[in-house]
């Protein structure tokens, strides 16, 4: 018999996830209120009318549309190349056996330990000598293949297509690529879609690289465009309104992408830790 | 334990479907793969390379990448480190042997970044550890609408560091903020969240806070899912109370989980930049007037900004970094392994 947990459960947990909210609540709140109201005391509590008053304040300072699609198609690639590549890399250590195999996915786990810091000064300096600053495809580079996705696809991958298939598939002659095309690719798809979504968001918030790759450039994705907006010139740093609506407008397709695909990212972290 | 974090020796044998050398288990087809001389064909050959080189293949593009984001910076910054670089200069100057160590070392701006990072790490990693651990204990129960709540706690993992920084950064004004607000509404002064220097680490790690907690918790919850019901079972006909199960069942089977988590967050925590910088209300990005939480990875990319042989200074900070990574994550491998034997 199900055991349903007592009041104090969900009242602890409503508590949590209130607690989470609040911060977004507060950001519309300050973002929908006049510039002046925002540093009034006491604080508003309850949004305001101005919202589309100072969504436009931020579209005058900054590209916005320029920026977010910057994000769309960076983050969109990034997330395409991680797929692609981490679900051959992950079939290749699940499934295949070649020389050193065990040593090079320890190697590849290892390097997750590595700070992106280390390596921001070379990269800035190569990416400047070949004229790839300031490019989307600069931002991108770094995210074509990672090894968490090597990993999480590794994972998936050694329990989620028998054997006997992949035999099958050489006995009937198919090529090695075909193989993979033809039987890991299919058992690999649910995987393969919480790992792009996944490798999205992690790209799509990314700051520092961006930060660098980008400086003094027109080509701007939604975070480095919110610092922007903070060092706009003639911008006080008071002006909350102003910050909390681009905060806001920068949020809003993170949150409705999250919205509508939530339950598959649960998933696949639950998955990506049991095995992980 | 339901966890195999057994990389290498996992499914060996089983799993493998070609054998390493040799020609394949079963022929490809019933009929010759030879011609009449005793001669491969052709297509025989093909399909030999075919089966040596492509497991190569597949992970060839992670590695190429690794080599040039990864293992290349790494290498040139370390050799970096040790030349004079003037601003302007095309290419690195003279070799100086370990003095971009001894400056950046003696510098007391980075001491305060050092101590600014550690303090900003352990505000934000040992409360979320907890938390998470307890929400993902609530999350372990029948509850109604449980995809729902598994949601939501993962509400603020959506919202980017550097958005995150624009709201805390409001809400922990230092006038008209909302926890300053309330702070007054309780009959408590106002903090100074961004000059005092202990305030603003908390502020900072608040951030941290509020957006990983739910992440690990569900990290967590997984780990606690594959505890094996009996273990329950046998620990409450012992009449144990949930709150002992807790911490005698529960907390003992997702240590190696704990463990993944704590350090996944150590060296998550020991890099912060994005939260830190955006804090700031002054735009030379130098956390606070007096350094206050300016941390490690904000010194990098400052000083690869600065004055006076900017890029291996910034490289000897760099490498101080992950070393200080790199003994933490150490550290804390080490320590929850003692304890392990300790409660064994």
């Amino acid at each position: 018999m199900i055991r349903r947990p007592g009041a104090l459960v969900y009242a602890l947990l409503a508590a949590f996830v209130l607690g989470s909210a609040f911060p977004l609540y507060w950001s519309f709140i300050i973002g929908s209120v006049t510039r002046e109201r925002a540093t009034q005391n006491p604080p508003p509590l309850v949004p305001g009318g101005h919202f589309l008053e100072n969504a436009s304040r931020v579209f005058d300072r900054i590209d916005f549309w320029s920026a977010l699609a910057n994000s769309v198609i960076i983050s969109g690639f990034s997330a395409l190349s991680v797929v692609m590549f981490a679900t051959l890399a992950g079939y290749s250590f699940a499934k295949l056996r070649f020389r050193g195999s065990n040593a090079l996915m320890v190697f590849v786990v290892m390097t997750m330990a590595i700070p992106p810091q280390l390596a921001l000064i070379p990269l800035l300096k190569e990416f400047s000598n070949l004229g790839l600053t300031g490019t989307q495809f600069a931002v991108a580079l770094p995210w074509l293949v990672t090894a968490f996705g090597v990993f999480f696809m590794r994972q998936y991958l050694v329990d989620a297509i028998p054997d006997e298939l992949i035999d099958a598939a050489r006995v009937d002659g198919c090529s090695m690529i075909r193989t993979f095309w033809t039987v890991a690719v299919p058992a690999a798809r649910p995987a393969m879609a919480i790992l792009g979504l996944f490798t999205f968001m992690q790209v799509w918030t990314d700051f520092m690289w961006p930060l660098l790759v980008l400086q003094g450039s027109d080509v701007q994705t939604l975070q480095t465009a919110l610092d922007q907006l903070k060092i706009a010139p003639g911008q006080t740093l008071s002006d909350m309104a102003l910050l909390q609506a681009g905060t806001m407008l920068a949020t809003v397709p993170l949150l409705l992408l999250f919205i509508a695909t939530g339950r598959h990212l649960v998933a696949g972290i639950m998955q990506g830790a049991v095995k992980g | 334990m339901a966890q195999d974090h057994d990389l290498p020796g996992r499914g060996r044998g089983n799993n493998a479907v070609l054998d390493r050398g040799g020609p394949p288990r079963r022929p490809k087809k019933p009929g010759p793969a030879t011609t009449a001389g005793g001669h491969p064909t052709r297509r025989y050959r093909l399909s030999r390379w075919d089966l040596k080189a492509s497991p190569y293949l597949y992970i060839l593009p992670f590695f190429a990448v690794f080599a040039v984001i990864g293992l290349y910076p790494m290498l040139y910054i370390g050799y970096l480190s040790f030349f004079s670089w003037p601003r302007f200069g095309a290419e690195h100057g003279s070799s100086v042997g370990w003095e971009n160590y001894v400056h950046v070392l003696q510098d007391p701006v980075f001491r305060k970044a050092l101590v600014n990072t550690v303090g900003i790490f352990l505000l934000s990693s040992v409360p979320q550890v907890l938390v998470a651990t307890v929400v993902a204990a609530l999350l372990d129960t029948h509850l109604r609408g449980k995809s729902w709540w598994r949601m939501s706690v993962l509400l603020p993992f959506v919202v980017a560091p550097a958005a995150t920084a624009l709201i805390f950064g409001s809400l922990f004004a230092d006038k008209s903020g909302f926890v300053n607000d309330v702070l007054g509404g309780i009959g408590l002064p106002d903090v100074s969240w961004h000059g005092h220097r202990l305030a603003s680490w908390t502020a900072i790690a608040t951030m941290v806070n509020w957006r990983w907690t739910g992440y690990n918790a569900l990290i967590l919850l997984a780990a606690m899912r594959a505890v094996p019901g009996d273990l329950y079972e046998a620990a409450a006909i012992d009449g144990a109370s949930r709150v002992r199960q807790f911490l005698h069942v529960t907390v003992p089977s997702i240590r190696t989980t704990l463990m993944f988590v704590i350090i996944t967050s150590t060296i998550g925590g020991l890099q912060i930049f994005t939260e830190p910088r955006l804090f700031d209300t002054n735009l030379q990005h130098q956390g606070g007037a007096d350094y206050q939480y300016q941390t490690l990875a904000m010194y990098v990319f400052n000083t690869a900004n600065s004055a006076v042989d900017p890029y291996p200074r910034a490289a000897a900070a760099a490498w101080l970094l992950f070393v200080l990574i790199i003994i933490f994550a150490l550290v804390n491998f080490l320590l929850i392994r003692a304890l392990q034997r300790r409660s064994a």
